[in-house]
């Protein structure tokens, strides 16, 4: 019993740490392949399909937690007589973290599965053997312009959600807090800096490399049929967003 | 000249191929048949790289490919072509984008060239007027057909089939198969066509190699492998037999 369960976990371990190793691997030759000529066209069909679809979703996303974030925290601010905080620390949450760990999230889910759901089809399908054969690298066909469109994608997402963001407490702030507009920005001006931005850009490119060769990968090893696209679209997401999470630790303790 | 010296292929523990020793001629059409899971996909695979040997060697040529870069290699397919069992076509493509790939891929000749190659090559599997049309709104024997075509574009020395006639009704099948001929005839291409229907080889092939298990248990001409008293062999007969209306052995 015991043994067959360390073997179980022994397993488990092992599959793991190949799973860790053939990323790193495809990985390193997507490096090796970013040194090619870039495919612009592809990196921009890219960007439009993953990045513009996903503007709505980013909107709300971003909105609604500025909206929350407000309403939770300009209370108990007012109550303080810190009113003249609320919108540098919204600014600053949202800037640093909630920013591009919700957008990368949500492109973990829109973006990583869109990627691994049309990469899977394609191995299904034969498509890759197709690339193989006709002597392209699928590498650099599918997976460098997929990188650097996330690349690019995600952190304008960010900023775009991050102003998004601070609109919507702005809102509540104003409209409901009773809160100046003029305090509400001259809190931004005077606790936000530069770099509470510029950092947060700076994960989302991190971030949206991660959804981006996760996506190929599990992609490009998923089981054969429709329920292998099914199954390898769920690690995508599970993978990347525990990634991220991981990542944003590392990340905030190196950037600030 | 293709040949294959002692190939074996295992996966995980399990034998695919046991020792295939093949040779095929310039300008020659070999079919190579057996049963599902004998083994003849996974020869193709072998044939084209897209799998390696666990042992033996693999010549294209002058070029034995088994040990060759993923880089290296691409320099060995540009002088093949294949057509795959479910066309592989790629479906965010119309049909001229699809033949048209190779060219853009490999070479510098500009558009108006290329779309002209194009109609050409689909002109010659009897496709016209499909160029702006997509995969999904084709029929499966078009499907095959712009296949050939994407195969062919490039103006291969070799052309791998794999099942060309998987999943078409047996008229669709003959003019598949006469497309085949035809390719051979026209473009003096070594032809290697994995199937496992007897009748379809027995027409295209000059000569029929059979593998049983994972192991090829002959190549012959259609004509001696009819008169084979080897079992496993008449057993494919049989069938061909059956489906003419011809009384079994």
């Amino acid at each position: 019993m015991l043994i067959r369960a360390l073997e179980k976990i022994g397993a488990f371990v092992l599959r793991r740490f190949e799973e860790f190793g053939t990323i790193v691997l495809l990985y390193r030759e997507t490096m090796r392949e970013l040194g090619h000529k870039p495919r612009v066209h592809h990196i921009l069909t890219q960007m439009s399909h993953l990045g513009v679809d996903s503007l709505l979703i980013v909107s709300l996303t971003l909105l609604f937690t500025g909206v929350v974030f407000t309403l939770q925290t300009a209370d108990i601010l007012i109550r303080f007589g810190a009113q003249g905080t609320i919108g540098g620390i919204i600014s600053v949450a949202i800037g640093r973290e909630l920013g591009p760990v919700l957008v990368a999230v949500v492109c973990a889910g829109r973006v990583g599965s869109a990627i691994t759901a049309e990469i899977s089809t394609m191995k299904v399908t034969e498509q890759i053997d197709a690339l193989r054969v006709m002597a392209v690298n699928p590498v650099n066909y599918l997976i460098v312009p997929r990188m650097l469109a996330c690349m690019i994608v995600v952190p304008i997402l960010t900023v775009f959600g991050d102003v998004i963001g601070v609109l919507g407490g702005w809102v509540v702030a104003v409209y409901y807090s009773g809160i100046s507009s003029y305090l509400y920005m001259n809190s931004i001006h005077t606790f936000v800096d530069v770099f509470d931005l510029t950092g947060g850009v700076i994960k989302a490119v991190f971030f949206g490399n991660v959804i981006a060769v996760l996506g190929c990968y599990y992609g490009l090893h998923s089981p054969d049929g429709a329920e292998g696209v099914g199954k390898a679209t769920t690690r995508t997401v599970v993978s990347s967003i525990i990634v991220i999470f991981i990542l944003n630790a590392v990340l905030t303790f190196i950037l600030y | 000249m293709i040949r294959l010296i002692d190939v074996c292929k295992c996966f995980d523990r399990k034998e695919a191929l046991r020792h295939i020793n093949l040779t095929i001629k310039d300008g020659e059409t070999l079919a190579i048949i057996g049963g599902s899971g004998s083994g003849k996909s996974t020869l193709l695979r072998l044939l084209v790289g897209l799998i390696r040997p666990t042992s033996g060697e693999i010549w294209i040529g002058d070029t034995e490919i088994s040990r060759l870069s993923e880089k290296e290699l691409d320099q060995v397919r540009l002088h093949m072509g294949m057509v795959f069992q479910y066309s592989a076509l790629f479906d965010s493509m119309t049909v001229g984008d699809n033949v048209a790939f190779g060219l853009r891929e490999h070479t510098s000749l500009d558009e108006a060239d290329i779309r002209q190659i194009v109609e050409d090559k689909l002109r010659l599997v009897g496709l016209e007027k499909v160029t702006d049309r997509m995969p999904n709104e084709l029929s499966g024997g078009m499907k095959k057909r712009v296949s050939l075509a994407r195969a062919i574009a490039f103006e291969p020395e070799i052309i791998f089939y794999d099942e060309p006639s998987s999943g078409l009704d047996p008229i669709m099948t003959e003019k598949i198969d006469e497309l085949i001929i035809q390719m051979q005839e026209t473009l003096k291409v070594t032809s290697v066509v994995v199937t496992h229907d007897m009748a379809s080889a027995c027409r295209i092939a000059d000569r029929i190699a059979m593998i049983y298990d994972g192991e090829l248990i002959a190549v012959d001409t259609a004509e001696h492998f009819r008169e084979s008293k080897d079992a496993r062999i008449q057993a494919f007969f049989h069938t061909l037999r059956t489906v003419k209306g011809e009384e079994p052995a």
